[in-house]
């Protein structure tokens, strides 16, 4: 356990023209943790997201990983410095395979020899950890499907698994259930719990409240761009503040 | 029906020509979204040197045209891979200038072929058996043609196998679907741009010293009458899609050779109205992507 936390912003906001989208949110995730972020449509939660993951520059503040400062960090360079997400819109490629889908991003981070003729032999160690981490997710006898014909769910759970093979130090997962049938949701729970239970750091934006209050260490709640507070399930749900804004409303 | 073979087979051997050139046009659009104006001076400054080269070694013979292929080969591609790595890079996600100094570098090549071998075709000598025909069903097909669809399947062979087995490949066919994806997964996608133009430009290279044994000529302006129906090609099988790229490129050449032939030489007119429709009836071409 390191001093500093795996993720932490420092009063960030974000103005677009005369509009405040993101104001002053300030928040600390320790490695290991999961955090969900809850809020009504439109309280800034896919923005946080995307200022996190380096789609958007804030305007103020700063965010760092792992105590290092990635505000003004390309998307790429903070994906390659350990920081993965899904998108509410799909992340695969539709016409590869499943585990050359999963070999994509397994092959950009196992490091080694990068010979333009190199060929992924089955052996190789991408094709081995590609399949390794489908088998992580439930997913390894789709292996050789083409990634179009996957059902919703499985297409979660292939989108975790390049997440996964990213081994990236945070995960984000932008609503992991949106779209995903609701029979397929508790196999999604479970591969996400296991994701937790790896040790990994995971922040997840997601509306079906059950799964993210079974799920995470702690809530963190947004409103208007605003963070209202950050705690325990328990601890949020009982929350004056939290139930009248946004709470009370949305039930 | 000898006429019927004899266009069909000719239309075969100049849609292997087209398919040289389309086949990185499509590619470089797929991956990059850039229209590469310059592709035609790569095949023309491969014909050229590959010429140049194998005439001066053993002129008009196999070994000659063998050297001359090799040489043809690997102009287009250095010459493209140095394109793409001097002035297209320079240029990341400009699309408008990058079309810009691919038209000016297309303008000025040209010039520059012309001034230093003329402006006039010369005529090349080809190996005997390639200026004899070979009687198919009654029609006599000039032997040429074999090898220019012969070239072409082992090129499609060799890029679909390159796409398929090998990092490089997987991370093409990836960025070609989404590339904005591919680079928020962390990869770096730049050394793929090289890569393509290298595949593209060699493939153009080879087209350039074949198109020098189909016309029996070398000439300045070879590479801008190839480039214009490989861009309809392009366009017609799919921004993209290398398979597409085959497709088109025998469902034009044919199509240009019969109407040539049946209706009062209207080949090229023919294939613009095809464009035309493709571009009304269904604009990403027939296997493009949705945009």
């Amino acid at each position: 356990m390191t001093d500093h936390p795996m993720l932490r912003l420092e009063h960030v906001g974000l103005r677009i023209g005369g509009a405040r989208i993101l104001g002053d949110v300030s928040l600390d995730v320790p490695a290991g943790e999961m955090l969900g972020v809850i809020g009504p449509n439109g309280a800034g939660k896919t923005t946080l997201f995307n200022v996190v993951s380096g789609v958007i520059r804030p305007t103020e503040g700063r965010v760092l990983l792992d105590g290092q400062d990635v505000t003004h960090v390309a998307i790429h360079r903070r994906a390659a410095a350990g920081l993965g997400r899904t998108f509410q819109t799909s992340s695969l490629f539709p016409a590869l395979t499943v585990v050359e889908n999963v070999r994509l991003v397994a092959q950009a981070h196992a490091g080694g020899a990068t010979s333009v003729f190199r060929t992924p032999r089955r052996t190789d160690a991408a094709t081995t950890r590609a399949l390794e981490t489908l088998a992580e997710v439930g997913l390894e006898h789709r292996a050789e499907a083409v990634a179009s014909g996957l059902s919703h769910g499985e297409k979660r759970k292939l989108e975790i698994a390049m997440l996964i093979a990213m081994d990236p130090k945070v995960i984000l997962l932008d609503e992991p259930m949106a779209g995903v049938g609701s029979a397929d949701v508790p196999a999604l729970t479970e591969v996400i719990r296991g994701l937790h239970r790896g040790g990994r750091t995971v922040l997840m934006v997601e509306h079906h409240m059950e799964v993210v209050l079974g799920l995470v260490d702690r809530v963190a709640v947004m409103h208007h761009g605003e963070l209202l507070a950050v705690d325990t399930p328990e601890a949020v749900m009982a929350n004056p503040t939290v139930q009248s804004a946004y709470l009370g409303e949305a039930v | 029906m000898s006429t019927v073979v004899l266009l069909l087979i000719t239309g075969l051997g100049l849609g292997a020509l087209y398919f040289l050139v389309a086949s990185g046009l499509s590619l470089i659009y797929g991956l990059m979204g850039v229209l590469n104006f310059a592709h035609g001076s790569f095949l023309t400054i491969a014909a050229f040197l590959g010429w140049e080269v194998g005439r001066r070694v053993s002129d008009g013979t196999w070994w000659g045209l063998a050297l001359s292929a090799m040489v043809g080969l690997a102009v287009g591609a250095i010459v493209a891979a140095a394109t793409e790595y001097l002035l297209i890079r320079r240029l990341y996600e400009r699309h408008i200038e990058q079309a810009l100094v691919t038209v000016g570098l297309a303008l000025a090549s040209v010039a520059l072929f012309e001034g230093i071998w003329g402006t006039d075709p010369i005529y090349t000598r080809k190996p005997d058996w390639l200026a004899q025909t070979t009687e198919i069903l009654g029609a006599k097909i000039p032997n040429d043609r074999f090898l220019l669809i012969a070239c072409a399947l082992i090129v499609l062979g060799g890029i679909v196998l390159f796409l398929r087995r090998t990092r490089y490949g997987l991370i093409i066919r990836a960025g070609v679907e989404n590339r904005s994806m591919v680079t928020a997964l962390g990869i770096d996608v730049r050394r793929s741009f090289t890569i393509v133009f290298a595949i593209g430009g060699a493939a153009a290279g080879l087209g350039g010293v074949l198109a020098s044994v189909y016309y029996g000529y070398v000439s300045a302006h070879l590479g801008s009458v190839l480039l214009i129906f490989a861009f309809i090609v392009t366009v017609i099988g799919g921004l993209g899609s290398l398979t597409g790229a085959a497709i088109a490129s025998v469902l034009v050449a044919v199509l240009q050779q019969f109407a040539n032939f049946y209706l009062a030489g209207t080949g090229d007119f023919v294939v613009v109205v095809a464009l035309a429709v493709v571009l009304l009836v269904r604009p990403r071409g027939l296997l493009g992507k949705v945009a």
